[in-house]
């Protein structure tokens, strides 16, 4: 399988990228970063730009950064953790920081691909590619992300469900808008469970889940799932359930509902899964997601 | 269509080549500098036959383009042994037959190395957790999975240092019918 003829061009920065974007807007021209949705999409014909821009060695893409004293155990202030786009999920895996400050990304991270692809695709991409099984989509919708791009009308922030069209809309990327870095705020507690299709190593199902815990109660809740439907959608019944309820008592209820607002008919269904499994399957993953959340409560 | 000059650095050997834009890192390496240790199963990301390492880390060199490695440095699996002598890594998968056909043990050896640089004493699970993208159609991973096992052991010992099973590679098999 070989990718059709292209032409390549190195940016080295974030202008230049731009620059090669805008000069060859005609040649449907597309970001490469660490290619691993991207390549296969050239081999197989889903994608047949004319012009690819790597990113990969722009190193101020690159990284975790944080206000708050990243070698202290008490980070969780008010500060938000900017990761670059380019970050690799063995970035993400090494930071100590972001597992205490956003564990719900670290949690859906370590299940993500294998080891040869974490070394290699980027936060930036998973959530611009935003494949339908893909993990991060989940979790940074939990994670309550915003996405900080750069682009032809200057830079803008985007929430992560208008990035992710959540509520089934398109994407808010807009042509030759390039992802700078992914910001989350503090949320000491999150998990993720996937069902792990066993060939692709995508999420059958995939479910996330932050929780915000005020002395036994559940003050606030965000949960959202990929892998049932082509985008990741936050799972509003159970984030309803859970709100104003005591910890221990709540996750199983709630998480029955995890189906709730979504139509069977409306799910992914393919060869390996229908679209009613998908959703039967949303509420055990609901209830791990939440466990888990509960685990790295500290 | 396009092409590049490059630079790699193959095994601590400079290299400049010229390449197409749409050329993977995988052919580069097979084709135009004859490194046949990575091996082309799947083409597409899923059976870790072509991993190699990219400026230290492991990857599946199907799924780089060669333009993208431009002045980085890989190691193929011709790179693990120090002349005759067998990495230690190699040793274990010879001694505790960690292979069969040996398609996928380039990029087997070329993970567990990643595996041992930032653990150099997994667990079982963890072994097979980090082979999770290497496919072997033989050996049913037992062994291999041992392999790692007892590469890690070897390791701790002493890098280098020859094991006290260290491997006598027998080549002088009967062949098959005669007795
Ligand atoms: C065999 C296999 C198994 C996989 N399993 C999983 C899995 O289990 N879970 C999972 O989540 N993913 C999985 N993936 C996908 C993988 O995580 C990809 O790395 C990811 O989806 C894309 O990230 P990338 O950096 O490789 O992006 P690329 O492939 O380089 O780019 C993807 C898309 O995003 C655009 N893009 C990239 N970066 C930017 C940016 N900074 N700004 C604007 N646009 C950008 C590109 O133009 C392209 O359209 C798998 C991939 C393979 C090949
Ligand atoms: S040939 Fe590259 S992963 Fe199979
Ligand atoms: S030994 Fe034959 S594929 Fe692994």
């Amino acid at each position: 399988m070989f990718p059709p003829h292209f032409d390549y061009h190195r940016a080295s920065s974030i202008d230049d990228a731009l620059d090669v974007l805008e000069r060859h807007r005609d040649d449907d021209p597309r970001i490469l970063a660490g290619g691993h949705s991207l390549l296969p999409d050239l081999k197989n014909g889903r994608a047949s730009p004319d012009v690819l821009v790597d990113i990969g060695e722009i190193d101020g893409l690159r990284g975790i950064e944080s206000g708050v004293d990243v070698e202290s155990d008490t980070d969780h202030g008010t500060g938000q953790t900017a990761i670059g786009a380019l970050t690799t999920y063995a970035d993400v895996l090494e930071s100590d920081h972001l597992e205490r400050h956003a564990p719900v990304l670290t949690d859906a991270t370590r299940v993500l691909a294998d080891l040869q692809i974490r070394n290699r695709g980027t936060v930036g991409g998973n959530l611009t590619a935003a494949e339908p099984g893909a993990d991060l989509p989940a979790a940074a919708l939990a994670a309550d992300a915003t996405i900080h791009v750069r682009g032809p009308d200057g830079e803008r922030t985007i929430d992560a469900g208008e990035f992710l069209g959540a509520d089934g809309s398109e994407s808010a990327l807009g042509e030759r808008e390039l992802v700078t870095e992914i910001r989350v705020p503090p949320s000491p507690t999150g998990g993720y469970a996937k069902k792990t299709h066993p060939a692709s190593g995508y999420a059958m199902v995939g479910v996330a889940a932050v929780l915000e815990i005020d002395t036994e109660t559940i003050a606030d809740a965000r949960v959202a799932a990929t892998g049932v439907l082509e985008h990741a959608v936050r799972l509003t019944a159970v984030e309803d359930a859970l709100v104003g309820e005591r910890v221990d008592e709540a996750i199983e209820t709630a998480a029955e509902r995890a189906g709730e607002t979504i139509d069977p008919a409306d799910a992914r269904s393919d060869d390996h899964a229908s679209g009613e499994f998908r959703v039967h399957l949303l509420s055990t993953y609901a209830a791990q997601a939440l466990e888990r959340a509960m685990e790295v409560d500290a | 269509m396009t092409t590049h000059d490059i630079e790699l650095t193959v095994n601590e050997t400079e290299v400049e080549l010229t390449v197409d834009s749409r050329t993977l890192l995988v052919h580069a390496l097979r084709e135009d500098l004859d490194y046949t240790g990575p091996k082309v199963g799947c083409e597409s990301s899923k059976c870790g036959a072509c991993t190699v390492e990219l400026d230290g880390d492991a990857v599946k060199s199907c799924t780089v383009l060669a333009v993208q490695a431009d002045g980085a440095s890989v190691r193929t699996v011709e790179g693990f042994a120090d002349g005759d002598d067998l990495h230690p890594i190699q040793q274990q998968f010879s001694a505790e037959h960690g292979l069969q056909c040996g398609y996928c043990t380039p990029g087997m050896v070329t993970t567990t190395k990643h595996l041992l640089e930032s653990n150099p004493d997994p667990t079982r699970e963890e072994i097979r957790t980090a082979l999770k993208g290497n496919i072997c159609r033989c050996t049913g991973y037992q062994n291999v999975v041992n392999a790692v096992e007892s590469a890690a052991a070897a390791l701790a010992a002493g890098e280098g240092e020859s094991a006290p099973d260290d491997v006598e590679l027998q080549t002088d098999y009967p062949t098959p019918g005669e007795d």
